[in-house]
């Protein structure tokens, strides 16, 4: 495998954090793996975004503009973002706040309201971990047992408390592509 | 005939010749500083690191291990030198202008971080080696190479008075303004100048004596006459005194 | 040993760390300030020294010092943090002390911007401050070499008594990825009889870069130059890729020489003999390998994130006996594989390169 990932959105949506989980995860089964983020005065309240790349094989380029697969979490990531999927990639858009909807045939694309999700659980910050799990079971990237390992080796100590609520998110994100896939 | 020495050199100086004018106080507070490290025994783990400026060369002199610095950059070199053999004792020798020019940043850092070396400040008000040049602390309407119409505040600004500056940073411990014109100034300076290496010694913080000195060759006047312009012009502008004395440092012996 | 995942300037300074670096001196600055903020914490935990100076001019002057004394110590800047740093390596390589300097480059001139950049290359190989001078110079790519070459710093400035520097950038310092860190032994440094300890039992040491008149000075410049002439003799690095019958050779280093591999790898799988020559040590150059890998190929392409710098280098290694093309990119603007990979083509098929 050889997958190249970019999760995109506002500073405070957690992209950058749901890379270093599926980083980690793709660590833990074996994979080479980078985690590439935007940083400087772009991560403080600007966009924030990062390159993940796992693959079976040393990793040369950790930057692609052709990514395989695409987290959009806001409306600027799904403008910059969805015409460079790679043909055959997945393109996961956050429609609670992206009103757009790609045009695109040759790639697929799937819709999770994050942030309602997210508030149904009672934490908007999980936005991202419902994105990340709707990412784990569309693509199969890493399993959803490595993203738990991940995110309990991961988060920090103060966040110890939210492990439980991130676990949640991460399943609700997958329920949402295991509808679309019953139709 | 039995002999009996009265007079000898300070074991922390060479035999080396100085380069320094006639009637220049460098060579004075050389002896001073030499005599000091002498009495307190510490000639072996003293480390001297020189400026860039008339006693550039003072690394020939002293008898003991002395680094030679970039201009102003001594105290930031003696941090280093010092932080990882805090065990050494660790003094900078510094003209006006490498200290209160291009090292203004170094020495008001150091002295703020409470850094625990010495400095000795020879405060001339010109710069020496350069030919006689302004320097941060040249007097009003002083005339120099570079003021020949006298210095005009308006234009080139006001003198810095280093020691008071030094004194307001809460990591001094010991800051205080001397001369070395006569035998009881120069006595009171080699007072201090030990107060200073003791406060260094008892991990105090930062020390600095600032002195008045003379530079008859740039000033244009004899020996006699440039302490004399010491004592009248200089001391006026930048008085003698006791700017930061901490108590521990009161209680030094 | 299980590998770890760990952000690039965090990867330096552990290594440094594991060398022995006994003292930091640094001021914070973007892309490498993780850097600095590794050394406050680790540094305090092992009780060694971390300083955060008052500027750039006074780090550089408080490694100087410490260097003085003989301890293993480094510091870690941003191109215009380097560039206020000249003065004190100019000294530093003249008093022939070692030290070690980390330069995470980005985007130049000027204040320029924080993205990665690799502008500084003249500056770290030719001199940079004033003088006659070199440093070492050596380029990673990956994390783990990285760490190898961090390590190895430290060791090739105690051998030759110099500076040595990193060439990274705001990539290799940003990037996160898996990384392996060597248990090491204490090292083994060479005796130090020149530093500044106190003259306890033995003559007074003096350390300066002053030396008056004509023939003191050119004794220590010709000492220099005979250091830095063992250096070329004994330090060449360099790493081939997919130079087995290669036409194509592209010349990068560090993050340059990685996108180059992944766009090789595509050249390859198009059917295009594409190779990478990647020289390790920017100084010294690898100058008679890269001559030799171009006897045998038709077409050398050199790929930087600069305006042209290390091409001067491929000129004078090659005699310009081939023809020698030029991709770069300034302002921080990274090039993807694909970028590179449409280089590669045009020279392969120039009809196919204009599209």
């Amino acid at each position: 495998m050889h997958e190249q990932i970019i999760i995109s959105g506002f500073g405070g949506q957690g992209a950058l954090f749901a890379g270093q989980v599926l980083t980690y995860a793709g660590l833990k089964e074996g994979r080479n793996v980078t985690w590439l983020p935007s940083y400087g005065p772009e991560m403080r309240g600007g966009t924030a975004r990062c390159t993940v790349t796992l693959s079976d094989e040393p990793i040369g380029s950790p930057i692609t503009d052709s990514p395989t697969v695409v987290i959009a979490m806001n409306p600027p990531s799904m403008e910059m973002f969805e015409p460079r999927v790679k043909p055959g990639g997945f393109l996961f858009v956050n429609s609670s706040i992206v009103s757009t909807d790609s045009t695109r045939k040759d790639i697929t694309t799937i819709q999770v309201p994050a942030n309602d999700i997210a508030e149904e659980l009672g934490n908007e910050r999980m936005a991202n971990m419902v994105l990340l799990g709707a990412l784990i079971r569309a693509t199969g990237v890493i399993s959803m047992k490595s993203a738990t390992v991940a995110l309990e080796e991961n988060l920090p100590e103060r966040r110890r408390h939210l492990l439980p609520l991130n676990e949640k998110a991460l399943r609700q994100g997958a329920e949402v592509v295991e509808k679309v896939a019953r139709g | 005939m039995e002999r009996k020495v009265v007079f000898a050199k300070p074991e922390a100086l060479t035999d080396a010749p100085t380069h320094y004018c006639p009637g220049c106080t460098h060579g004075v507070v050389h002896r001073l500083i030499a005599e000091v490290i002498d009495k307190l025994g510490i000639r072996e783990i003293t480390i001297g690191i020189a400026p860039v400026g008339c006693a550039v060369l003072a690394y020939n002199y002293f008898n003991l291990d002395v680094a030679e610095a970039a201009h102003g950059r001594a105290p930031a070199m003696a941090t280093g030198l010092k932080r990882v053999q805090p065990d050494k004792v660790v003094f900078t020798y510094q003209g006006d202008g490498d200290l209160a020019a291009i090292g203004t940043a170094e020495i008001v850092h150091a002295a703020s971080r409470g850094e625990n070396i010495t400095t000795i400040f020879i405060n001339n008000a010109v710069y020496g080696m350069t030919g006689g040049q302004m320097a941060p602390t040249t007097l009003p309407g002083q005339v120099t190479t570079s003021t020949p119409f006298g210095r005009d505040v308006k234009i080139a600004g006001y003198p810095l008075r280093v020691a008071e500056l030094i004194a307001t940073t809460s990591g001094a411990a010991y800051v205080v303004r001397r001369m070395v014109t006569k035998p009881a100034t120069i006595a009171s300076a080699k007072k201090a100048i030990k107060l200073a290496f003791q406060a260094q010694r008892a991990e105090l913080g930062f020390s600095l004596v600032e002195i008045l000195s003379s530079c008859p060759t740039n000033w244009g006047l004899n020996p006699r006459e440039a302490l004399e312009w010491v004592e009248e012009n200089m001391a006026a502008y930048y008085p003698l005194g006791d700017y930061k004395v901490i108590d521990e440092v009161k209680s030094l012996k | 040993m299980a590998k770890i995942l760990m952000k690039g300037n965090e990867a330096i300074a552990e290594a440094a760390i594991r060398a022995g670096c006994q003292a930091y001196f640094g001021y914070p600055i973007t892309p490498q300030t993780e850097l600095l903020e590794y050394m406050s914490r680790r540094m305090v935990e092992l009780g060694r020294v971390f300083l955060q100076a008052e500027s750039e001019l006074s780090a550089i002057n408080m490694v100087y010092g410490a260097a003085c004394a003989g301890a293993r110590v480094m510091t870690s800047t941003s191109s215009p943090g380097f560039s206020l740093m000249q003065e004190g390596i100019s000294y530093i390589v003249c008093s022939e002390v070692p030290a070690v300097v980390i330069n995470v480059m980005r985007g130049g001139p000027g204040l320029g911007n924080i993205q990665p950049a690799q502008g500084d290359y003249f500056q770290m190989t030719k001199g940079g401050g004033h003088g006659d001078y070199n440093v070492i110079v050596l380029a990673p790519t990956t994390l783990q070499e990285a760490i190898d070459l961090t390590i190895l710093a430290f060791d090739l400035a105690d051998k030759y008594r110099s500076l040595v520097t990193i060439i990274a950038d705001g990539m290799i310092g940003q990037i996160m990825e898996p990384v392996e860190l060597p248990e090491i032994e204490p090292p083994q440094r060479p005796e130090q009889p020149w530093a500044l300890t106190g003259a306890k039992g033995r003559e007074k040491n003096i350390i300066t870069s002053l030396y008056l008149g004509g023939l003191p000075l050119e004794k220590v410049n010709l000492r220099l130059q005979e250091t830095l002439e063992e250096i070329k003799g004994n330090e060449v690095r360099y790493a081939e890729y997919m130079l087995e019958g290669a036409e194509i050779v592209v010349v990068a280093y560090g993050t340059a020489g990685r996108i180059a591999q992944t766009a090789i790898k595509e050249a390859r799988e198009e059917g295009i003999p594409a190779g990478l020559f990647r020289p390790i040590t920017m100084f010294p150059f690898p100058y008679d390998r890269l001559d030799e890998v171009a006897k045998g190929v038709e077409h050398l392409l050199v790929f930087e994130l600069n305006a042209g710098q290390m091409l001067e280098d491929v000129h004078l290694a090659t005699r310009d006996r081939l023809p020698i093309h030029f991709y770069g990119k300034m302002g921080g603007v990274v090039p993807s594989p694909a970028e590179v990979l449409a280089e590669i083509e045009k020279i392969a098929s120039p009809q196919r390169g204009e599209r």
